[in-house]
């Protein structure tokens, strides 16, 4: 859910439509009767309040802009939570930058638990997460890479975490982290689809299964 | 809604002054204040707004308004005309910072500025003209509490597009969103301030 007024365009678009239900209102009270202009103009408020409900539920694929680096430089955007210490994260980002001058931007969207700690705005354990999850995998990356990395924490809604980033981080491509489709809420939510029709830029989606990871490294290490 | 930004960079070094703020991610500090001071206001006119309506229909009163007084309603419809139009101009001037357009801009905001001022001055003639004071019967009190409250808010209003205009003036904003929010948030209040008066209009005069 997204605040339906962000800017002084918005409102003056709600100033619009105000403007016009209020004529509608004003010319029936002034036909007929007063109690009318008040039944409609109820009737107008809840049509607008409905529109104005419906506008804030879910998000329309817009254009992200970009921030171009122009530098030579390769510019990758990973975005994950969990997922973000995988193996077959490293991997990847390992191959995407495979002889590269390579710049990395970590982006660790902070969940909230539950919808009512989102509506409460309660997540401060969600943020303490993400940036131990974001720091360790930096370091990760920094050592077992060898690779120039550093880390945000983001929005709670991956699409608009990635779309932030992408307004101050002049990335060439983003590889985006998620559960395998059976548990990840990323992939319901159709995060990866949403990220590329939004935004024109070279996006990979790696499935990083951490129970297998686990269960595999508990292997290796019992043999 | 919710984020942080932490730059990993500095995380081992010492931290001193208090933590980073949290920052809603696709609205900036300035543009959410405005909002939710916004939100308290529509509380403020929500009350007065409570009040009208128990005179009007608890009380219920065989005349509204009640014999022998008249409001002025072509009067306040000319008014109406020149604050809607407000609206459009303020809009004008975002739309011309927003394109680089700074003469745009400065039209804008004083023609708005004078817009306000018109409607301000055509309130207070109003006053002065309608024959009946804030002490005459509960129905002069709420009119002269529920139109005095946005007259305020449109003085506040002038206040904020005086200061936009003269940096205006002065070669400041931008293209940008972040180098004009000096604008933006002038011009967010301002439709608020704008849509209030619709409100009061039709309820007060129209209704």
């Amino acid at each position: 859910m997204h605040n339906p007024l962000r800017s002084e365009a918005d409102a003056f678009k709600w100033f619009v439509v105000v403007l016009l239900g209020a004529i509608s209102v004003g010319v029936l009270a002034a036909l007929t009767r007063p109690l009318v202009g008040v039944i409609w103009a109820a009737l107008v408020i809840c049509v607008g309040g409905a529109v104005a409900y419906r506008d804030s539920r879910g998000r329309i694929p817009e254009d992200v802009p970009l921030t171009r680096g122009g530098d030579g430089r390769h510019r990758l955007l990973v975005v994950a939570n969990e997922t973000v210490g995988g193996a077959a994260l490293l991997e990847e980002i390992g191959r995407r930058c495979r002889d590269r001058d390579c710049e990395i931007l970590v982006i660790t969207p902070a969940l909230a638990a539950s919808r009512a700690n989102h509506w409460a705005s309660d997540i401060d354990e969600a943020i303490v997460l993400a940036r131990q999850r974001m720091e360790l995998s930096v370091i990760e990356v920094e050592q077992r890479l060898q690779l120039k990395a550093k880390g945000e924490i983001g929005d709670s809604d991956p699409n608009v975490a990635i779309g932030d980033a992408l307004r101050v981080f002049a990335a060439d491509e983003i590889v985006i982290s998620t559960h395998p489709p059976q548990t990840s809420r990323w992939l319901e939510r159709g995060v990866v689809d949403r990220a590329r029709e939004e935004i024109d830029l070279p996006i990979t989606h790696v499935v990083v299964d951490l129970a297998a990871e686990r269960a595999g490294g508990r292997a290796a290490a019992s043999s | 809604m919710e984020s942080a930004t932490v730059a990993i960079d500095h995380a081992h070094e010492e931290h001193h002054g208090p933590p980073e703020a949290n920052q809603s991610s696709r609205i900036d500090r300035q543009t959410l204040g405005i909002l939710l001071f916004i939100v308290s206001e529509i509380m403020l006119f929500g009350a007065f707004f409570a009040a009208y309506f128990f005179l009007r229909v608890v009380v219920s009163p065989p005349n509204w308004p009640p014999d022998p007084y008249e409001l002025p309603v072509h009067v306040a419809l000319v008014n109406t005309c020149i604050l809607v139009s407000s609206s459009f101009t303020i809009h004008y001037a975002l739309e011309a910072i927003r394109k680089g357009n700074r003469k745009g801009l400065k039209l804008g905001l004083v023609l708005t500025w004078m817009l306000g001022a018109t409607f301000l001055f055509i309130q207070i003639n109003e006053y002065a003209h309608i024959g009946f004071s804030a002490r005459d019967l509960a129905f002069g009190s709420i009119f002269y509490s529920l139109t005095g409250l946005h007259g305020a808010h449109v003085f506040v209003g002038l206040m904020l597009l005086s200061f936009a205009t003269i940096r205006a003036f002065r070669g400041h904003f931008g293209p940008e969103a972040k180098d004009h929010l000096g604008v933006e948030v002038p011009g967010i209040y301002w439709h608020f301030v704008d849509v209030m008066w619709i409100v009061v209009f039709l309820t007060v005069y129209v209704l």
